[in-house]
C-alpha cells in the first residue's frame, strides 16, 4: 500500500519543458516512475526524454487515464496551469512553482475541492514512495534518491523539501525506513495541511508511525494537535519544529514565504507546546527523530 | 510587507470606508497646528514599523501643547534604525460602541476569512481573552465578493435596522480592497460607533502579501512606496546589502535571506529549511552563529565563492562552518569549489578555516575528492545535521 500515489499510478508534468523540469523528468523515469505526457504550450509535438510533449492538458486526457499532474510553470501561468488540469479531470496536483501569492492559492485550492481534486503545494516537492513510485522533483537524482529514501514504516510530512530528505535519509540509516513521504509547501495557503493528510496515513497498513517537520509561521501544526486529540488516531506522531530562533526576532523573515512570527500561534514555543499537549512528540534536536519514533513504535 | 498606518488609511479612504479625523504631520509644529484644527484631546500615532513599538508609538494629549511635546518624542523614537516617518494626529472621538474587524487567510479552510467583535483590540489577542465575542465568516477569493456576506456577519455582531446596512457596506468595502490588493492581514482594531448613528475606522494594521508587490507595484507607485523598501522590522547592514548584491548578481542559485548576528561562527549554510534547522543545532549547542544564510537552488561556484569571502571577512569571524540537509538539487561539488576557492583568495589554508564541511547528496563523491585535496575532512550523510553542529561547536571552542 502506500498514499495518494501507486505502482501503476501515471502522471503528466505542466512545464516539462523547462530546465527545472526537465531535471525531474528524467530523475522520475529512472526511478521508474510513469510519466505519460508532459505539456508547455507552443511546444507540442516534440519529446522529452521519450515523453510526448503537447499543447494542451485535454490532449492528454482525452486519450488516456491520468491520474495526476506535477504543475512547474513560471509564476504567472500556475494558477491557469492548476485550473487546466482540474477541467480536465485530473484529481492529484503537486504545485512545484514558488512564490504564488496566497489569493492566487487560495482560488485554486477552492476550485480543486470544488470538482474532487487534491492540490499538494504550492511551493513543495511531491511525493516518493520508496520504489514504487515518484511523483515530483523530491530526492534530486535517482541515485541519490534510492540512497535517502528505502522502504519502511514511517510516513513523512514535512513544510520543507530539502528536509524532507534529510529526515527521510535518516529514517533510512536507521533502518526504520519510509512509508511515504510528502512535501507539503512551504506557503502560507496550501492545498494540502498535515491534518488534511494523516487519515490517507491512518488508512495506509504499511505505516506505523508519521514525522512531521515544521516551521514557524502558520495554524498547521495547531490544527494537526486538533486532530490528534479529536480522532483515536493508531500512530504515534514525532514532531520537530525548525526556527526556534525566530522567535527572538518578530516579524523577521526566513526561509519560506509561510516562516514568519508575527502572532502567537505562528511561533514555534507555542506550536510544540500545544503538540506536546495532544500528545505527540517533539523532537528537541532533529537527530533525536529515529530514536523517538523507535521509542514510540516500540521498537 | 507592513503599510504605515497613513499609507492603510489612504487606501481605505479611496474606497470610501468612513475614517476618524486624521492629518500627517513631520515636525512638532506641524503637530500642534494639527491639533488646534482637530480640537480637543488627541492622539498622536508616530509612523513606524519595527515590532514591539506598539505602546511606545502612541500618545494621547489633551491640548495643542501637549501635542507638540509629545510629537517632539515620538519623532526621535528608533524605529529598527529608522527615524518614524511622521507622525498621526488624529481626533479621538468615544462613540456609543467600539468594533473590530480582521481580515486574514484561514490555512485550514484555505479560504479568506472575516472576524469580528463588539470590542476594540487585536482579534489574535481578543481569541485568547473573549473568544465568545468574535464572529467569523469565511468567503472566497475565487469568486467575486457578495454583500450577503457582510450582512450576515452585521447580524451576527446584533446590529439592526441602518447600523446593519452601514456595517455591512464597510465591511463589503474592506473585504473587496482586501482581495484587490493582495493584502495578507488587514486588522481594524478600533472602530466606532458615533453618535448619530456614523461609524469611523480609528486604528488600521494592514500588511501586503509579498509576493504580489510586483503586481501591486500601481498601488505601491500611488502610494509612494519606493521600489527596493521591502519594510523590513530593521534596516539591513551592510553585511547583509553585500550579501543581497552577490545574491542579485548571479542568477544561478540563491544565497538569501541573508542576515547578520552578533556571533562567532560563520555559517555557509543551505537551504531555506534546513537553514533554520542548522541555524537552531548551532544554538542549541552553545555556539552563537554570525550570520545567517540559505543557500539553494544549485548555487554556482563563483556566488559560494563570494558567500563565503563575505562571512569570513566579517569582524569576529575567524572559522566557517559549511553545513546543508541532504541535498537534491544543489550540487555538493560546486559548493565545495566555491568554499575553497574562497578561503585560498583571502590567503588562507581550507584546513584552518572550515569548522565542518557536511553537505551530502548530489555530487557528494566529487566533493569529497575535492575536499581530501585541501585536507579538509568530508562528513557524509551518516553525520547528523545535530551532530555536525555539535562538533564545529566542539572546534571554534
Amino acid at each position: 500500500m502506500a498514499v495518494i500515489v501507486h505502482e501503476d499510478f501515471q502522471f503528466i508534468v505542466q512545464g516539462i519543458t523547462g530546465r527545472e523540469a526537465l531535471n525531474f523528468t528524467r530523475e522520475c523515469l529512472e526511478y521508474g516512475s510513469k510519466i505519460i505526457g508532459g505539456v508547455t504550450p507552443g511546444k507540442g509535438g516534440r519529446e522529452v526524454y521519450g515523453v510526448p510533449v503537447y499543447d494542451t492538458v485535454r490532449e492528454i486526457t482525452d486519450t488516456q487515464r491520468v491520474d495526476g499532474t506535477v504543475i512547474t510553470v513560471p509564476l504567472a501561468f500556475a494558477p491557469d496551469a492548476a485550473y487546466e488540469a482540474i477541467d480536465a479531470g485530473i484529481k492529484e496536483i503537486i504545485i512545484i512553482t514558488e512564490g504564488i501569492p496566497r489569493k492566487d492559492a487560495s482560488a485554486v485550492v477552492e476550485y480543486a475541492a470544488l470538482h474532487g481534486a487534491r492540490v499538494i503545494g504550492p511551493n513543495c516537492l511531491g511525493i516518493i514512495v520508496p520504489d514504487v513510485c515518484r511523483f515530483g522533483s523530491l530526492g534530486g537524482p535517482a541515485v541519490d534518491c534510492r540512497k535517502a529514501f528505502k522502504p519502511g514504516v514511517v510516513g513523512v510530512m514535512s513544510r520543507s523539501g530539502g528536509m524532507t530528505t534529510e529526515i527521510c535519509n535518516a529514517l533510512t540509516l536507521s533502518g526504520l525506513g519510509v512509508s511515504t513521504a510528502i512535501s507539503i509547501g512551504g506557503d502560507p495557503v496550501i492545498g494540502s495541511t498535515y491534518a488534511d493528510l494523516i487519515p490517507l496515513f491512518e488508512a495506509d497498513k504499511d505505516t506505523k508511525a508519521v514525522v512531521v517537520y515544521s516551521e514557524p509561521g502558520g495554524t498547521a501544526e495547531a490544527e494537526l494537535a486538533r486532530w490528534t486529540q479529536e480522532h483515536k488516531s493508531r500512530l504515534p506522531i514525532v514532531a520537530f519544529v525548525a526556527g526556534r530562533f525566530m522567535d527572538e526576532m518578530p516579524g523577521m523573515s526566513f526561509g519560506h514565504a509561510g516562516t514568519v512570527v508575527n502572532k502567537k500561534v505562528d511561533s514555534p514555543a507555542d506550536k510544540m507546546r500545544r503538540m506536546r499537549e495532544a500528545g505527540i512528540s517533539v523532537a528537541e534536536e532533529i537527530g533525536d527523530i529515529p530514536n523517538l519514533v523507535r521509542e514510540r513504535i516500540g521498537n | 510587507m507592513r503599510f504605515y498606518e497613513f499609507e492603510a488609511k489612504q487606501l481605505l479612504e479611496k474606497h470610501g470606508i468612513p475614517l476618524v479625523q486624521s492629518e500627517l504631520v513631520k515636525t512638532a509644529d506641524e503637530a500642534k497646528t494639527a491639533a488646534s484644527k482637530i480640537g480637543g484631546p488627541v492622539i498622536l500615532k508616530a509612523q513606524v514599523i519595527a515590532p514591539g513599538l506598539t505602546t511606545a508609538s502612541v500618545q494621547e494629549v489633551a491640548d495643542p501643547a501637549g501635542a507638540k511635546a509629545a510629537a517632539a518624542t515620538l519623532l526621535g523614537l528608533d524605529d529598527g534604525g529608522r527615524k518614524p516617518n511622521g507622525i498621526l494626529v488624529e481626533a479621538r472621538p468615544t462613540g456609543e460602541a467600539v468594533y473590530s474587524l480582521s481580515f486574514t487567510y484561514d490555512g485550514t479552510t484555505k479560504l479568506p476569512v472575516i472576524a469580528a467583535a463588539n470590542m476594540a483590540g487585536k482579534i489574535d489577542d481578543l481569541g485568547d481573552t473573549h473568544p465568545e465575542r468574535i464572529v467569523r465568516r469565511h468567503f472566497s477569493a475565487l469568486y467575486p465578493f457578495s454583500d450577503y456576506i457582510a450582512k450576515e456577519l452585521a447580524k451576527s455582531l446584533v446590529l439592526g435596522g441602518n447600523d446593519l446596512k452601514r456595517m455591512t457596506r464597510i465591511v463589503s468595502g474592506l473585504a473587496r480592497l482586501f482581495l484587490k490588493y493582495d493584502l495578507a492581514d488587514l486588522d481594524i482594531t478600533s472602530m466606532v460607533k458615533l453618535g448619530e448613528g456614523r461609524f469611523a475606522v480609528l486604528d488600521v494594521e494592514a500588511d501586503l502579501e509579498i509576493e504580489a508587490r510586483h503586481r501591486q507595484r500601481p498601488m505601491l507607485d500611488d502610494l509612494g512606496f519606493a521600489k527596493d523598501d521591502l519594510r523590513q522590522v530593521r534596516e539591513p547592514t551592510k553585511f547583509e546589502l553585500e550579501g543581497a548584491r552577490i545574491d542579485a548578481e548571479d542568477p544561478r542559485g540563491i544565497i538569501s535571506p541573508i542576515a547578520e548576528f552578533d556571533g562567532n561562527i560563520g555559517l555557509v549554510i543551505g537551504a531555506g529549511g534546513g537553514s533554520l534547522t542548522l541555524t537552531d543545532a548551532v544554538r542549541k549547542h552553545g555556539g552563537r552563529p554570525a550570520n545567517y544564510a540559505a543557500i539553494g537552488g544549485n548555487p554556482s561556484v563563483d556566488k559560494a565563492r563570494r558567500l563565503t569571502k563575505l562571512v569570513l571577512s566579517k569582524p569576529g569571524v575567524d572559522k566557517i562552518a559549511v553545513m546543508s540537509n541532504v541535498v537534491s538539487n544543489t550540487r555538493a561539488d560546486l559548493v565545495a569549489r566555491g568554499v575553497i576557492k574562497g578561503i585560498t583568495e583571502l590567503g588562507f589554508e581550507p584546513k584552518d578555516k572550515i569548522l565542518i564541511f557536511r553537505v551530502p547528496g548530489a555530487w557528494e563523491a566529487d566533493a569529497a575528492k575535492i575536499l581530501q585535496k585541501y585536507g579538509v575532512e568530508y562528513c557524509d550523510r551518516t553525520v547528523s545535521i545535530s551532530e555536525a553542529a555539535r562538533r564545529a561547536v566542539e572546534k571554534v571552542s
